[in-house]
């Protein structure tokens, strides 16, 4: 084994962890604002896929720039979900809120299943394709594209939240609702801003995620189980924390994968979440 | 809260263990004779196979009930003891000829000592984050099932065909009947014994548990310690049904034995039905498996899905309207009449 396959795997561990980092991001932050793990993300997740596939096989679209369509379409979809369900079970046992989110999730993946059958498909011929030689060290052009673009989405959303007016008010709602309204904060609109984002983040890696990836009914819940995960890890509600976080699983991945063995992936990332959560589980960033 | 708990306590030591409530166990009977005459009627293949089924899903979504409804641990991964205790009985019929009877026992033993050792490490976890490790507890178990090639591996295992009905090789090949009458009695057993445990001392303490686990440790209930009771009783309900079910199907792998969508269709049936509640399982898998077993001859294989489809609308459904399930829709007069 050189050196060179080492910092290989080093590079596909950072470029996926970007990804779930976006991932995990809108996962946390749903779950720092109302205290709700939203079950269905890996399914919004694959449906963010299925619609920028779409747009390219019949309007032509390329993933890159069907993104803002791709990213409005699922903050609607998070907008709905906020007033069709989540709304009422807000103060619900956490037994129906996981049921509730979970309901959803099946839904939402046989549906996909209904409408686009269990096919594989991929986007064909995207405008980003191929990869880059870097000294001996090969990196996908649409990874390294996708991992930009979550990052800046990241910055995005990280000043977003500490900087403007609207960001605060989400903050101050996830510290305590009740006082939040108080002070004329309307709750109800802030929950269902977290929910845009939170789908939001989630658009923006399916859709970048679509230029690489097979996408079927099922491909989200291999990135659900990384995200929640990440999230444990970083600290439910801490949104640095899972940037960190998501680097962090896919680098435990792919090396992982490099010096074990890829077939057992899952098992490292879960081994590293069951230390975790026992002997931190305010994970490492949490408060 | 913890006036509650005292409540539930004190209720425990006042009722009797064995209340005799003649109606209810008339009613009881009725349907246990109904449900052992029901094959003289020369029904379709299709009607057995349909009532091994519900009695299937009952089980399990009873094994589940336990441990979430009871003890209020939600696990999704249940799936993980279903297919230990298939692939042991398999395994050593295989192997050794052992008869599955003995195998699902060894089964059953397998799947205790690996609910230990998952319920140790995960006692400290509650909420989510138990959600979630038991979540990926049931990926982790498909995978290292698909590469363990002393079991077949991806492929999984067939049991050897014996040409003639045996109750010892437990394989009937000219009808389902002996494996109705085989799953029905796992049933009336399984059943009895969820209602002798919701009404046990250690039924009201994991209710006790579940409704405030400080407020129970301050009476003196040892909350790892029942948690972890309710974790084996589940696994052992759960298990022999994985048993059976391989010599029902007489061919296992890993995609079918640890189906993540296994785990979720006895978590849809028991919010359905009413979760917490003895009776809740019941009432869910008599509406969701014969949705779900015609929705697949009338759509087809791959109709798989619309059974699911419907389940996912139905329980974010009763999440918003029902929470406890539509076991409340019986108004509770009736209820009083039969209460257990």
């Amino acid at each position: 084994m050189t050196i060179e396959i080492i910092i290989q795997a080093v590079i596909s561990g950072i470029l996926m962890g970007c990804i779930y980092a976006l991932i995990a991001a809108g996962l946390s932050l749903i779950f720092g604002l109302m205290g709700i793990v939203n079950f269905a993300h890996g399914e919004h997740l694959m449906l963010s896929m299925f619609f920028s596939f779409w747009l390219w096989t019949l309007l032509g679209l390329d993933p890159i720039f069907s993104l803002p369509i791709v990213l409005t379409i699922l903050a609607i979809s998070g907008i709905f979900t906020h007033y069709f369900l989540i709304r009422f079970i807000l103060k619900a046992k956490m037994l129906v809120q996981i049921c509730a989110t979970f309901g959803l999730s099946v839904f939402l993946r046989s549906l996909a299943q209904f409408l686009w059958t269990p096919d594989f498909r991929n986007v064909k011929n995207p405008l980003i394709e191929g990869r880059i030689e870097v000294a001996g060290i090969f990196i996908g052009q649409p990874q390294l594209f996708a991992s930009f673009v979550c990052l800046l989405s990241f910055l995005f959303l990280y000043l977003f939240i500490t900087k403007t007016e609207t960001g605060l008010a989400l903050q101050a709602t996830a510290q305590d609702y009740q006082a939040a309204e108080t002070l004329g904060i309307n709750s109800n609109k802030i929950f269902a801003l977290g929910w845009a984002i939170g789908l939001g983040c989630v658009g923006i890696a399916g859709s970048m995620m679509s230029n690489y990836f097979f996408i079927f009914p099922d491909v989200g819940i291999n990135f659900a189980l990384y995200a929640f995960v990440a999230v444990a890890l970083g600290g439910f509600g801490s949104i640095l924390g899972s940037l960190i976080a998501g680097l962090i699983v896919g680098l435990i991945e792919s090396l992982g994968g490099l010096l074990i063995d890829p077939s057992y992936k899952l098992l490292y990332v879960f081994f590293i979440y069951l230390i975790i959560v026992i002997y931190r589980p305010q994970g490492l960033f949490g408060k | 809260m913890i006036d509650h708990t005292n409540l539930l306590l004190t209720e425990a030591k006042q009722e009797s263990l064995w209340p005799i409530n003649f109606k209810f166990i008339y009613i009881i009977v009725i349907a246990i004779v109904i449900l052992i005459l029901f094959p003289f009627s020369k029904p379709q293949d299709f009607h057995i196979h349909l009532m091994i089924m519900v009695f299937l899903y009952a089980v399990m979504s009873q094994s589940w009930n336990v441990i979430a409804g009871f003890s209020g641990q939600i696990s999704l991964g249940h799936v993980v003891f279903f297919g230990i205790g298939g692939y042991t009985s398999s395994f050593l019929f295989i192997e050794y000829g052992l008869t599955p009877w003995i195998g699902i026992l060894i089964g059953m033993f397998f799947s205790i000592i690996v609910a230990i050792l998952i319920g140790i490490p995960m006692l400290r976890l509650s909420g989510h984050y138990f959600a979630i490790a038991t979540l990926l507890i049931g990926f982790s178990f498909q995978i290292i099932f698909q590469r363990w090639d002393l079991i077949g591996a991806a492929s999984g295992l067939w049991i050897p065909l014996i040409w003639e009905n045996s109750w010892f090789n437990l394989q009937f090949h000219d009808s389902k009947i002996p494996y109705y009458y085989i799953f029905l009695t796992i049933f009336i057993l399984t059943y009895l014994f969820a209602w002798l445990l919701y009404k046990s001392k250690i039924g009201f303490k994991l209710r006790a548990i579940r409704d405030d686990p400080q407020a129970s440790a301050s009476l003196g209930i040892s909350v790892s310690q029942y948690k972890i009771i309710a974790f084996i009783i589940s696994a052992a309900i759960i298990s022999p049904m994985g048993s059976l079910f391989a010599q029902y199907i007489l061919v296992i792998d890993p995609e079918r034995m640890f189906s993540f969508e296994i785990s979720i269709i006895i978590l849809l049936i028991v919010v359905m039905g009413g979760i917490g509640n003895v009776w809740g399982p019941l009432l869910g898998t008599i509406i969701l498996i014969p949705l779900s077993e015609y929705s697949r001859i009338y759509f087809g294989g791959t109709g798989g899905s619309i059974d699911l489809l419907i389940y996912g609308l139905l329980i974010m459904i009763i999440c918003i309207f029902r929470p406890e399930g539509l076991i409340s829709l019986i108004p509770n007069k009736l209820i009083r009449k039969i209460k257990v």
